[in-house]
């Protein structure tokens, strides 16, 4: 009993000593829970926290409705129409595979498609919807429907897409389709918006003005559970349709240009002289837009980037052209504000001349005779310019054509738009490598040689020859507000005479830039142009215009694109008679009306001939319908102001 | 002479009432009454079928636990091995006419309750072991022959529950006996040996192991392997526990449980939904209450005059504390999800029955601490 007894105590001392390590390891681990609870709850919490949020909440993006854009009496010109789609969401298909191929035998889905599909699918989240067809016709959507039952995953959609109402717009509006990876990367606005059925602007006024007409996105949140159903809405954002844009363009008349451009390559510019307000920029040949929407396909493409006429490039800014005897009226004034020459100097025309040891031909075989500088500029004597060129010099020509807009691009955020080239010496030293050459200098008098233009820029010297000689800063979109007042200023000018300094407050003000060292010069340019246009002999007479306040002026040009053998020039070779891909482009400028003038137009067709036969006439029909519409365009304004 | 038995018999059923540990039992009615209330949440804050049940259970329970405390020690003493017999023949019976549930047969269907037997052995095997060393002197303890019988003992139970399979269960018995043959003084070389033989078997062991149970180890070793896998069950509690922050979320607001993110909310993972709810302050609430628990059962067994209630109840007491421990552990992924509940708070008849009746018998080691048994 009592050896028991000892045992015992000696037993209980074992086990309180036992139990005394264990209490010290119990210790350690409420530590480490205790730690493990802090770090989790307290250090880490926020991590947690969004990672819960990311658990309960799923969003569903869609793109909103784009922008529309109008001319300037509000006929739509891109707008938005309800289209039939077909999404599907892959999570909630049974068997992706089969449900394909049960789509392949109500739609018309390729292979390739399908092989696409089921890449995308691959690499975006499972509740993300691709979409099968964004466009689908009624009798699909309604097949479609029919047998819903048994496809499980799929959602017919009604969404909205961009449709172009106009082909002859198609250029200058530009197109939309998906968004590629150098969108995204180019255009920093599209990161949070690339959704499924968004599209993006990829040309002309579309790809200008893509940041302020996309939107902004909508997207559905929801709560879902384990399973990603959903348990209930949290919010909804219908997001915001994008901006509307009025532009200055005219329906009619844009509509009338490609009519007459129809069958030709080549393009019309209208501008307002005073607002810099663009009318009309047509090119031809032209192409349908709402084809790149929802993606176009092999065949259209390779038909679009094959044609002769190069449909997708617009003609008006991405084309560039020798401006021909288009740029006798900037060595006019050039060399007038430079007092190279008299005016009433006068030359003799023989058809050529000899400098330099080299012969220079006048487009008139047989030589004008004795002309002076009017006539020079009415007959567009070749002869006479060489000379004026000679005296000039190609730096001084090139000084007064970069002032009037040449060599550089005239809108702003047109990524297809050409700056073109205007030649001089130091030009050819740093592009070419080589010395300028006397010979080039007449050459470029009638602009031949190096020049590159393009329509929109001769449109844009010719409004600022007929305008008085100010500058002025086209715009296409209506609420660049920039000039306006330049018009009312010019008349007042003019009306209330010689106080220079009021004149030059007003124009500091405003920032108008005057052109000109002294506007006799210009004008004498207007009235040659008058001459050209409404006399006989002149180069358009043809095309002239006799009725009141129709009566117009302009220039012809014509740009040569190879050069005359002594042979051909002998047998008289007329350009109808050489390969298309031979003849000369036609160009014509003009201003209109003459009296009170008001727009300015230049028309370039594209292996056309002469001037004077295929540009002008166009000219004509369009100055016309221009000038007939004038006051309903003052109208509008005077609408737009009180509205 | 001083007759200890007479003080035993004197003791009246107001002596007992008094002598019943007030921070123990208000510790037990508190995580009870949470357990209920953890229980309403899970079932998406309506009054459905596992709040009942649990209400009832720990009602019942509770109760066993005062009938469990007012029988003497002696009593208890008496009836461990015939105890943890008729659990192991139960256990043993299981193979044969258990139910299977997801995969593994654990439970005897009994009518009124589907039992778990593995649940009580956790009490039958401490009880076996107190009662077993209380028997031997000191000196014997470390005699291979005296040695077999403990580890025959453990051995045979563990391994019945492993073959269930429920490696979390298994685990959590050996904790126990473990903690018995380790305060008898069995040397500290016979642990490591035991250690060595069991990290040399784990391999071949390992190759036992069910597929399921191979990938929670390695998930555990890195639970980035497979997020929606094996790996998704320690995330998503993560993501509960850690978005819970200082406060909660709130009572009823757990999103992770609400969303059916958390698996086996009701059971292993309240803690995690309990833990998203009240945050930080509510998980260390918990903590405390299990704390006080084990703080109480220790105390009774440092008042306890014999070595068989200084036995259990230090065994218990360190098997409670290591359900917890390893429960926590798991849900804050510290260690692999082996399946093992939260005592009292997890939904679960035989849980709840094994841990009460434990509970109830430390009691009667405290009121009954001067008793001398055997």
């Amino acid at each position: 009993m009592i050896s028991d007894r000892a045992g015992g105590e000696s037993k209980i001392q074992l086990i309180s000593r036992r139990m005394f390590v264990i209490s010290a390891a119990k210790t350690v681990v409420i530590l480490g829970i205790v730690g493990r609870l802090i770090s989790l709850q307290i250090n880490e919490s926020n991590k947690y926290k969004t990672l819960s949020d990311k658990n309960r909440f799923r969003e569903w993006k869609f793109a909103p409705p784009r922008g529309i854009i109008k001319d300037y009496f509000g006929n739509e010109i891109a707008s938005n129409k309800q289209v039939y789609q077909l999404h599907v969401i892959p999570e909630n298909t049974e068997n992706i595979n089969s449900l394909f191929f049960r789509l392949k035998t109500i739609l018309n889905l390729s292979d390739k498609d399908i092989f696409r599909l089921k890449r995308k699918i691959a690499s975006q989240k499972p509740w993300d919807p691709v979409i099968v067809s964004d466009n689908l016709t009624w009798s699909e959507f309604s097949r479609i429907n029919l047998f819903l039952h048994e496809l499980q995953g799929v959602e017919p959609t009604i969404s909205v897409a961009r449709v172009y109402h106009q082909e002859s717009f198609s250029h200058v509006i530009g197109y939309v389709s998906q968004i590629s990876k150098k969108d995204l990367q180019n255009k920093e606005y599209l990161r949070n918006m690339n959704v499924v059925g968004m599209r993006v602007g990829k040309t002309g006024l579309e790809n200008k003005l893509d940041p302020e007409m996309v939107g902004s996105i909508g997207y559905k949140r929801y709560e879902v559970n384990a399973f990603g159903k959903r348990i209930k809405e949290i919010s909804i954002s219908q997001g915001e349709s994008g901006k509307t844009f009025k532009t200055t363009l005219d329906l009619e008349l844009q509509k009338l240009s490609t009519k007459l451009l129809k069958d030709k390559t080549g393009s019309v510019c209208v501008m307002d002289i005073y607002k810099g307000d663009i009318v009309i920029m047509a090119s031809s040949p032209t192409f349908d837009p709402n084809k790149f929407v929802h993606g176009i396909s092999q065949k259209d493409w390779k038909q679009l980037t094959q044609h002769r006429g190069k449909p997708l490039v617009n003609k008006a800014m991405s084309g560039l052209y020798p401006p021909g005897s288009t740029i006798k009226t900037l060595v006019t004034i050039s060399a007038l504000e430079n007092d190279v020459v008299n005016p009433k100097m006068v030359q003799q025309c023989k058809g050529h001349i000899e400098l330099y040891g080299e012969k220079f031909h006048c487009w008139k075989k047989k030589g004008h005779g004795f002309v002076d500088m009017k006539e020079a500029i009415k007959q567009s004597c070749d002869v006479y310019f060489y000379e004026v060129a000679r005296r000039l010099g190609v730096d001084r020509l090139s000084e007064t054509a970069k002032k009037f807009g040449l060599g550089k691009k005239v809108l702003e955020g047109f990524l297809e738009e050409k700056q073109g080239v205007v030649p001089n010496t130091k030009w050819k030293k740093t592009n070419i490598g080589q010395n300028w050459y006397l010979g080039e200098t007449l050459h470029s008098g009638i602009g031949q040689g190096y020049w590159q233009t393009t329509p929109l820029q001769l449109c844009l010297v010719m409004a600022q020859i007929a305008n008085g000689g100010y500058q002025i800063k086209p715009k296409i979109i209506l609420r660049d507000k920039s000039f306006e007042g330049l018009e009312e200023f010019i008349r007042n000018e003019e009306t209330s005479g010689e106080n220079l300094n009021a004149i030059e407050g007003f124009i500091g003000k405003l920032k108008y830039k005057t052109l000109f060292k002294n506007q006799e010069n210009i004008n004498f340019v207007k009235e040659a142009l008058f001459k050209a246009t409404n006399e006989p002999r002149g180069t358009s007479y043809r095309s002239r215009l006799t009725k009141k306040g129709f009566i117009f002026a302009g220039k012809t040009g014509t740009s040569q694109i190879r050069k005359f053998t002594a042979l051909q020039r002998e047998l008289e070779i007329k350009n109808v008679d050489l390969p298309y891909e031979q003849r000369d482009h036609a160009l014509f400028v003009a201003f209109a009306p003459y009296h009170d003038p008001r727009y300015a137009i230049s028309v370039v067709i594209e292996h056309g001939g002469s001037g004077s036969s295929s540009a002008a006439p166009i000219a004509k029909q369009v100055i016309k319908k221009l000038l007939e519409r004038h006051s309903l365009r003052e109208v509008q304004q005077i609408k737009g102001e009180s509205a | 002479m001083f007759k200890p038995g007479a003080i035993v018999s004197r003791l009246t059923f107001r002596d007992k009432v008094f002598s019943l540990d007030i921070i123990l039992i208000v510790s037990i009615l508190l995580l009870g009454i949470i357990s209920c209330f953890a229980m309403y949440s899970t079932d998406g804050g309506e009054f459905a079928y596992h709040t009942k049940s649990h209400i009832v259970r720990f009602f019942i329970f509770f109760l066993l636990f005062f009938v469990v405390s007012f029988f003497s020690s002696t009593f208890w003493y008496n009836s461990s091995t015939i105890f943890y017999l008729i659990v192991l023949v139960l256990l043993i019976s299981v193979k044969y006419f258990g139910l299977t549930s997801s995969g593994s047969q654990r439970w005897l269907n009994l009518y009124f309750l589907n039992l778990q037997p593995s649940e009580l052995m956790k009490i039958g095997l401490i009880l076996f072991l107190a009662k077993y060393y209380h028997r031997i002197s000191s000196t014997d303890v470390n005699r291979l022959r005296y040695l077999l019988q403990p580890l025959i003992a453990l051995i045979a139970p563990v391994l019945l529950v492993v073959i269930q399979p429920d490696l979390g269960t298994s685990v959590l018995i050996a904790v126990g006996g473990i903690a018995v043959i380790w305060l008898a003084g069995v040397k500290m070389q016979f642990f490591a040996y035991l250690g060595i033989i069991f990290l040399s078997t784990a391999p071949v062991v390992i190759s036992f192991l069910k597929p399921y149970q191979k990938s929670r180890i390695l998930t555990f070793l890195d639970p980035s392997r497979d997020p929606l896998g094996a790996g998704y069950q320690i995330t998503q509690s993560k993501i509960a526990i850690g978005s819970g922050g200082l406060f909660g979320k709130g009572f009823l607001n757990g999103s992770q449980s609400y969303l059916d993110y958390l698996p086996e909310k009701h059971t292993d993972f309240i803690f995690t939904l309990f833990s998203e709810e009240f945050g930080f302050f509510g998980s260390i609430s918990i903590l405390t209450l299990y704390m006080l628990i084990t703080w109480r059962i220790v105390s009774i067994g440092n008042m306890v005059r014999g070595s068989f209630g200084k036995f259990y109840c230090y065994s218990f007491a360190t098997a409670f504390f290591i359900y917890v421990a390893v429960n926590m552990g798991m849900v804050l992924g510290l260690i692999p999800i082996v399946g093992a509940p939260l005592p009292i708070l997890s939904y679960g008849g035989s849980s709840m029955m094994a841990i009460m009746l434990g509970l109830g018998i430390a009691m009667s080691c405290g009121i009954h601490k001067d008793q001398v048994i055997g």
